[in-house]
């Protein structure tokens, strides 16, 4: 599709980015990616990613979910695998793998009052830490990060910890970086979840 | 080899007293004991989860010799295995000398399980193969009763694996009965009449199990449990028809019914709904990642066969119900998995077309990648709800002088509910008559003293 065509598609209403081109890219995009060899040693970029982490943690904690949706690109995909090693998400169910539509979607949906999942709503802290940044083999311009993740979750008489880590592709957008893709892999993504209805 | 079981009568819940479950289940509700007794949970795992048939697998999660696949019947650790020979056999995984589990991993393939603890080790058939330093024992190997226990009776219904530790039980299709209807239905729509299983979305609550198995055909809940789904799936359409709309108004109205279908399955069937024409199921189907590209392609590439492509992208708009434990819901396979009287899992398995005649052509992986993102939907804006009016339920039930659950609606209403000669029970969406029958039968199996049985190989 060419960036005209591409232009008139508004990503919140419509989906037509979510191609098997896309789909290949991103499952190149996670593989194999963590390497030594492609690390971002410079400390005021590091800091940087670090930052943006950080604030991501922050937006959602504070349920500024809307917010939260505005540090991702506009052609975005957030992504829960609901296998250990990744899977692939064309030939297989993810607990998530939602496009900037459905990623509204979740948004409205917690926003209506009648999701009966958050209502008491949860009250999370994350901490995340262990940033790590790596600059794409498949593009010089892009970034990957690694962090991990612990989010404490207090819901009606419990708070439970959810645990992973999570991976983000960046690129920069206006002197800032955006979100392009951003994937948790919770440590028990193949076991049976209860309520799984935050953003993660 | 056949071994009976011995099996206590009955649940001993006060000292010298057994439950009359002809007055816990009554005709228009049930008491909360039946939700919260620990004892009568226990129950169940035999006088249900082993006296009837229990769904245990898809065959695609065993697909050749040798695979095999861990799951429970009731509490007990399973192995299915597909052995050497190709035969499915449900495994007990308990090694045979101290108990131990034999197998913990969740898939794989192995035509031995190697015991981790002293090393015996059981071919896939469950026969004992080798033990460690066998001059240290006086007894004879040979005896059957060191070869691994297993399920005597596992038997498949198109792809669908169920076992019974009951010799007795009628075969699998009488007891599937009418609702073998439906379930050849939604695999008829399908290239070859079948799926594969491709992951899951899986869930766990705290609440019993049967609460899962009353909502799975209830019309009732839908517009309040799931008013945030229907509210989002809507939001951008503009007739507002999408996903679960025909709930909207009065759902007792609309052609669509619930059924009881005997021996404890119940049926909910939405496609009265929708026309029969090709395009009619993918009209109402919510928006997806990739929605409007993958139409796009399917148009281009299939030019008007496109409809039918995108119907099989797109959720069937059933509820097919096989007690105990098996829900066929739109594309998933769900399967129940009762772990106490207050936890249970619901794991969701996705479900992908094969085309092994080639009839789509390289479409075949748009049609999967779209129908792995239809497929998220509800469990991620739907069932997550369900399930947190479970758990309040559970512990709603914790109030026990409030003794009772009410299960009447439809019960009395003149011309309301329809038994066709088959003995298959019709009424309106909203009615609740499938859960007052299911119970019923539920009640005659606690009743029913279980005579179970395990094998083992010669
Ligand atoms: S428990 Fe299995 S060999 Fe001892
Ligand atoms: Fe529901």
């Amino acid at each position: 599709m060419n960036s005209a065509t591409r232009a008139a598609h508004d990503p919140s209403r419509t989906s037509h980015y979510v191609t098997d081109a896309l789909y290949r890219d991103v499952v190149a995009w996670f593989t194999d990616w963590q390497r030594e060899d492609r690390a971002v040693t410079d400390a005021a970029a590091r800091d940087t990613f670090r930052r943006l982490v950080e604030r991501e943690a922050r937006l959602l904690d504070n349920d500024l979910l809307e917010e939260w949706a505005a540090m991702l690109a506009p052609e975005c995909i957030y992504w829960i695998p609901a296998s250990a090693n990744g899977g692939d998400p064309r030939r297989e169910i993810t607990i998530t793998f939602d496009d900037r539509r459905r990623l509204e979607d979740r948004i409205y949906r917690l926003r209506t009052g009648y999701a009966w999942s958050q209502k008491p709503k949860s009250r999370t802290v994350r901490l995340v830490g262990n940033v790590e940044a790596f600059i794409c083999r498949h593009d010089p311009q892009a970034r990957m990060l690694r962090s991990n993740v612990l989010i404490s979750e207090f819901r009606g008489f419990e708070t439970r910890c959810l645990a992973g880590w999570c991976a983000h592709r960046l690129r920069e957008r206006a002197g800032g970086w955006e979100i392009t893709v951003r994937q948790l892999n919770l440590i028990d993504c193949d076991r049976n979840l209860r309520n799984p209805s935050v953003i993660l | 080899m056949l071994e009976k079981i011995r099996t206590a009568p009955a649940p001993i819940v006060r000292p010298n007293a057994a439950y009359d479950y002809d007055e816990l289940v009554q005709e228009d509700r049930v008491h909360q004991l039946i939700y919260t007794d620990p004892a009568i949970f226990t129950a169940e795992m035999t006088h249900v989860f082993g006296a009837t048939w229990v769904y245990l697998a898809h065959e695609s999660q065993i697909p050749k010799p040798d695979d095999f696949f861990t799951t429970r019947l009731g509490l007990r650790p399973i192995i299915m295995v597909r052995d050497a020979q190709g035969q499915v056999r449900a495994l007990f995984n308990r090694c045979t000398h101290r108990g131990t589990t034999l197998c913990r991993l969740e898939r794989g393939s192995a035509r031995m399980f190697r015991c981790p603890y002293h090393g015996w080790a059981f071919l896939n058939s469950g026969k004992l193969q080798t033990v460690p330093w066998r001059d240290g024992y006086a007894c004879d190997f040979d005896d059957p009763k060191f070869n691994v226990a297993q399920v005597p009776r596992v038997e498949s219904y198109r792809g669908f694996i169920f076992g019974t530790l009951n010799m007795a039980a009628m075969p699998l299709t009488d007891y599937l009965g009418p609702i073998s209807g439906p379930i050849d239905e939604w695999l008829d729509r399908h290239p070859g009449g079948r799926v594969v299983i491709r992951e899951a979305n899986r869930l766990m609550y705290r609440g019993n199990w049967k609460l899962a198995y009353d909502n799975s055909s209830d019309g009732y809940h839908v517009i309040f449990s799931h008013r945030s789904l229907l509210e989002t799936e809507n939001r951008l359409a503009e007739e507002g028809d999408k996903g679960m709309s025909f709930y909207k108004g009065r759902p007792d109205d609309a052609p669509m019914y619930v059924a009881y279908m005997g021996n404890g399955h119940h049926f909910k069937d939405k496609r009265p709904n929708i026309e029969k024409r090709p395009g009619a199921l993918w009209e109402i189907e919510g928006a997806a990642p990739g929605t409007e590209h993958v139409e796009g392609e399917l148009r281009r590439k299939l030019g008007a066969r496109a409809l039918e492509a995108l119907d099989l992208c797109a959720s069937e708009p059933v509820n097919i119900n096989v007690f105990p434990n098996l829900s066929i819901l739109g594309n998933h396979i769900q399967v129940i998995e009762p772990l106490s009287v207050d936890t249970t899992n619901t794991t969701w398995y996705g479900t992908a077309v094969v085309d092994e005649a080639g009839i789509w052509g390289d479409a075949i992986h748009d049609i999967n990648a779209l129908r792995m993102r239809t497929q998220e939907q509800f469990p991620n804006f739907g069932e997550v709800d369900d399930l947190a009016n479970f758990e309040e339920i559970q512990r709603g039930l914790a109030a026990q002088e409030d003794e009772w659950v009410y299960m009447h609606r439809g019960l009395g209403v003149p011309g309301r509910i329809r038994v066709a000669d088959n003995g298959v029970i019709t009424a309106p969406a909203t009615d609740e008559v499938f859960m007052r029958e299911y119970i019923k039968e539920w009640r005659r199996l606690m009743r029913t003293p279980p005579q179970l049985s395990i094998r083992r190989e010669p």
